[in-house]
């Protein structure tokens, strides 16, 4: 892992407005999906972002994507700005940056053969015009996700489900990105095949040298995938550390009850476990409580939680997280089936 | 709601200036005559052509024309006066609208209650006997030109030239104020007539959609509550299914009531669709502008209804 | 004492115009009173129609059933519609995987909820709605009396799966069918819903059947599960014993290809090969030998029943190979070997095919 950053993000911001008026729309309000979050993404590394419906992760990645443009902040990508790409250089910039969706069945088009759709990357940035060389290079590509070359000319529908994310990953290859967005790649897929994706997309990243950043809301597939793992909760990073430690220290509450909800195939582990149950829902990202988001539903949560927002920090144990009263090793423990015993 | 009721208002205004703007300049860029020498009678002079033009308003640059049309309408409600016979054009669009509304209204109730009956059967009844014949019976409806159909039903049923002298003939239409018995009588087989493809449109398009409901998630929660397989259709199945029937039924109600043309002239109903056919035919600018005019309003109106009427149906609509 | 639900050698089949699907094919469990029972596998293994079949939701006039589904003794394959209407949201009551779209988006909860009570319980509106409104609250959804008005599209995910299961039991059913009732949820939202029907349970001490894919699910709330493949049960346990002892290849299979929290980060994760059969053209022999990586030339044609296991009459599988064996391997798989060298291992000698 070289020690420049391939991905820097700071400041980031994404507000959806919402409008009300006669005939002049004025704004009354936004939805603060993503409100102010910094990380690095390092080359070759694969990072993990976690966290309930609404917290904002997959519009980081669509940011991230430029399939959206920030409020305010901004996203370097190789040390150059994203936003200030000219438009002529755009379409190199997307080259390097692709996605994988979570639905293997509509994100593919059901008329196209399957050699068509992971060609398509090559017809629109014209490379590998000759006919025989795109099937050439589609075909490799088949091969390196695990597909059967000779069905290049079948239809999607004759795939199945787990295929057809392989079908997903090929095309993603295609230009050979720098980095691969996977958004909840398989969560739509069965137990028995989900372990071929993921074994997988880590066996690609590992040989081609990809950056990964992974974005699911299981944390034991985020843990068996990443080297680094973020935690976002309404907008926010609330806990960012490598895997290792993330999951042998968690330091924020809502990492600890994330991780306290996974639930465990091992009945007597289970029985041992004193689970913590968060209560109530995600609260609206139109109207975020105040101070430290987290403190409607936190078990810790003292008067300062609502009075002063917490910093991102260096916290004991080697994570950085924003909390006022972190969870000791003792607390983990307690909640967390992969926290270090004390 | 009430702010977007209010700016819905608002865009209908807009559309029927839009409207007025492009039936005006349809009729003085391609005049099919001068309406002048129309009215000027069999043998005209000139001086008489000349002074009734100037009498008429026809002399002026178009613009000034259509300012002061637009004047008219805005300001007074007034609509001009026809060419032809020299009456307000309002005065006769106001005697014409009880026929067409009675035709309308009454055709709407028709197709619904068919529409709505045979649709769900089929729906539930799926490749039925029922089912098949009345498919096919609906792919007929809808192909039958509605002039051939009500040919065909006054000559089999009219009480003058029919084979069963069972219904009153063409031109038998009297007004409700004056007989309601014979106003209802007179007005069946036009019902009927007018009816028929749209209850075959509707029969297909409830079909459609009560099967794709009936295989939704909450249809089989319904089920699993103990339902009666009655309610379960009636009550959670056709809810969902109707939606695009009202809307559908809001918009073609709101055609209609700007004129049955076809109907209206083979049953000699002397409805707004005749008065539109007549004034198309004597180049009578001011009668097309109104009938034009009344005919948007009903469909820009009908289009708001429906909107409207959604947010009761759908309370996941939100304006 | 008999048990609550027995059903035996369940079959529904539904003759399509590809051929026959044989989505159940021959079932047999036992449920006693007040037990949870796990029923897990992958889309297609039969497990939904199954619990469907027994509540006579998947009749349909190309399916056909065969066997007995006996509920307090009463074979509810052959009552008449009118009696499983009376059973179904009464005595046994079921809840699915998305309650967004299960809840008719149209209605207030509160009304679909006192829908559920008056077509089983001779109630005025008035008292409906108190009921209604005692359940909302039994479930953890706060102001029930007010959410009580609302429409299923103004609740959050977790609070429509309360008002989904609020509705299931405003009855007081003895049996409750959970049809992955967790998986569209997030995380912290499913350990919620968990918590509740596991104190439900309890406090109105019904049986219930948990449906599902995921066998983290299951470990903490059930008590018995049995396996289904390609529409049959391949093995059937005790929890704590299907997951410390488990016999059949698939159910390893399941176990080691799902990544774990309680297992060291770089485990590697052991797919299993292939995937789900078509429920047409089942695979002959043992339905499970195309993906099974001790599969002998034998299994092809021959088919396994499900027959206890050794020394522990209430284990059942239905494999082929014999329990020596499948006790070494899965104590080689335990230690972290790879199917083909557990294979080498045990089966030493044997040609591989």
């Amino acid at each position: 892992m070289s020690g420049e950053p391939l991905v820097e993000v700071r400041d980031l911001v994404k507000h959806f407005p919402i409008n009300r008026g006669i005939i002049l729309q004025k704004q009354v309000g936004a939805v603060h999906a993503v409100d102010g979050v910094s990380f690095d993404v390092m080359r070759g590394e694969s990072l993990g972002i976690v966290g309930e419906t609404g917290c904002g992760k997959s519009t980081t990645a669509r940011l991230l994507m430029r399939l959206l443009d920030p409020t305010s902040g901004v996203i370097r990508f190789e040390g150059k700005d994203v936003a200030k790409i000219p438009r002529r250089a755009f379409k190199p910039f997307r080259r390097e940056i692709q996605m994988i969706f979570q639905d293997p069945y509509s994100s593919l088009n059901p008329r196209k053969t399957v050699g068509a759709i992971i060609a398509e990357p090559f017809a629109i940035h014209g490379l590998n015009k000759g006919k025989g060389e795109r099937r050439r290079a589609v075909q490799e590509l088949m091969d390196l996700v695990g597909l059967n070359p000779e069905h290049y000319n079948r239809y999607p529908h004759e795939f199945s489900g787990g295929q057809r994310q392989r079908i997903g990953v090929a095309r993603a290859l295609a230009l050979q990105p720098k980095m691969i967005i996977a958004d909840e790649p398989v969560s739509a897929l069965d137990v028995s095949i989900q372990a071929q994706i993921l074994n997988l997309l880590r066996d690609l990243q590992r040989d081609l040298g990809l950056t990964l950043i992974l974005i699911a809301h299981d944390l034991s597939v985020v843990r068996h995938m990443c080297d680094r793992v973020a935690v976002m909760y309404l907008g926010k990073i609330v806990e960012i550390a490598d895997s290792d430690t993330l999951y042998r220290h968690p330091r924020h509450p809502y990492t600890g009850a994330l991780l306290s909800a996974v639930p465990v195939p091992d009945p007597e582990l289970a029985s041992r476990r004193r689970r913590q149950v968060l209560g109530g829902d995600v609260p609206s990202p139109t109207n975020p409580p105040p101070a430290c988001r987290f403190h409607p539903r936190c078990p810790k949560a003292q008067d300062l939680c609502h009075q002063q927002e917490p910093l991102l920090e260096q916290k004991p144990g080697g994570s950085v997280a924003a909390c006022h009263f972190p969870l000791s090793d003792a607390e983990a423990a307690e909640r967390v089936a992969t926290a270090e015993p004390v | 709601m009430t702010t977007y009721i209010i700016r819905r208002l608002l865009w209908v205004i807009v559309l029927l200036f839009f409207v007025s703007f492009i039936t005006f300049m349809i009729f003085y860029l391609f005049p099919s005559a001068d309406p002048a020498a129309l009215r000027a009678g069999r043998q005209p002079n000139p001086e008489l052509v000349e002074q009734i033009r100037h009498q008429l308003g026809l002399d002026k640059p178009w613009y000034v024309q259509y300012v002061d049309y637009m004047k008219g309408v805005f300001l007074h409600f007034d609509l001009g006066y026809s060419y032809q016979n020299n009456i307000s054009v309002k005065t006769q669009i106001f005697q014409r609208l009880p026929a067409t509304i009675s035709l309308a209204l009454g055709a709407a109730v028709v197709w619904l209650v068919i529409g709505i009956a045979v649709g769900t059967i089929s729906a539930v009844r799926r490749r039925s006997l029922f089912d098949r014949v009345s498919m096919t019976g609906a792919l007929v409806g809808i192909s039958a030109p509605v002039y051939w159909l009500g040919l065909l039903a006054l000559y089999l049923f009219a009480n003058d030239i029919g084979r069963f002298k069972i219904f009153p003939g063409s031109g038998s239409y009297v007004p409700i104020s004056q007989d309601p018995a014979k106003w209802f009588t007179s007005l069946i087989v036009p019902w009927f007539v007018l009816a028929a493809a749209f209850a075959a449109f509707y029969a297909r398009l409830l079909r459609s959609n009560l099967i794709d409901v009936m295989s939704e998630d909450y249809i089989r929660t319904a089920r699993a509550k103990g339902l009666s397989e009655r309610r379960v259709v009636l009550r959670h199945g056709i809810r969902s299914a109707i939606t695009p029937i009202v809307t559908a039924a809001g918009l073609d109600i709101g055609i209609l009531l700007g004129g049955a043309i076809l109907t209206e002239s083979v049953f000699n109903i002397p409805g707004i669709g005749r008065l539109a056919f007549d004034s198309i035919q004597n180049s009578d600018l001011p009668m097309i502008q109104g009938t034009v005019l009344f005919g948007a309003f009903f469909i820009v109106m009908a289009n708001l209804i429906v909107d409207i009427l959604y947010a009761f149906i759908d309370p996941r609509v939100r304006y | 004492m008999s048990p609550l639900l027995e059903v035996r050698d369940l079959r529904v089949h539904f003759d399509t115009e590809d051929g026959v699907v044989k989505a159940v094919d021959g079932v047999s469990f036992t449920l006693e009173k007040g037990k949870v029972l796990g029923i897990v596998g992958e889309s297609g293994s039969g497990k939904s129609v199954t619990m469907l079949t027994v509540m006579g939701l998947s009749r349909a006039s190309n399916a056909r059933i065969g066997g007995e589904a006996l509920f307090e003794g009463r074979n509810l394959l052959e009552a008449s519609n009118e009696e499983l209407r009376s059973v179904r949201g009464n005595d046994i009551s079921m809840i699915f995987q998305d309650p967004l779209s299960s809840l008719h988006p149209f209605y207030k909860v509160g009304a679909q909820l006192v829908e559920a009570i008056q077509a089983h319980q001779n109630l005025s509106r008035a008292q409906a709605r108190e009921r209604a409104i005692e359940f909302l609250g039994l479930v953890g959804i706060p102001d029930p009396r007010a959410r009580f008005d609302n429409y299923p599209h103004e609740f959050s995910g977790g609070m429509r799966q309360r008002a989904m299961i609020a509705m299931a039991l405003v009855n007081e059913p003895q049996l409750l069918i959970a049809d992955e009732p967790t998986t569209a949820l997030d995380v912290t939202v499913q350990a919620q819903i968990l918590e509740l029907i596991g104190r439900l349970k309890d406090e109105l001490g019904m049986a219930v059947i948990m449906i599902t894919h995921d066998l983290g699910v299951v470990a903490e709330v059930t008590d018995d599960i049995a396996v289904m493949y390609a529409g049959r049960i391949v093995e059937e346990a005790a929890t704590d014993e299907l997951f410390h002892a488990p016999e059949h290849p698939y159910t390893w299979g399941l176990l080691q290809s799902i990544p774990r929290l309680d297992r060291p980060r770089d485990e590697p994760l052991v797919p299993i090969p292939g995937r789900p059969p078509s429920l047409i053209n089942l695979p002959g022999g043992c339905s499970f030998h195309p993906r099974c990586p001790y599969v002998r030339e034998a299994h092809r044609r021959i088919e396994p029943k499900l027959a206890p296991v050794p020394d522990s009459p209430k284990h059942r599988v239905a494999c082929l190979l014999e329990s020596e064996t499948r006790k070494r391997l899965w104590q080689d798989l335990n230690a972290g070997k790879e199917p083909v060298e557990a294979r080498a291992d045990v089966m030493e000698g044997e040609e591989v095919t």
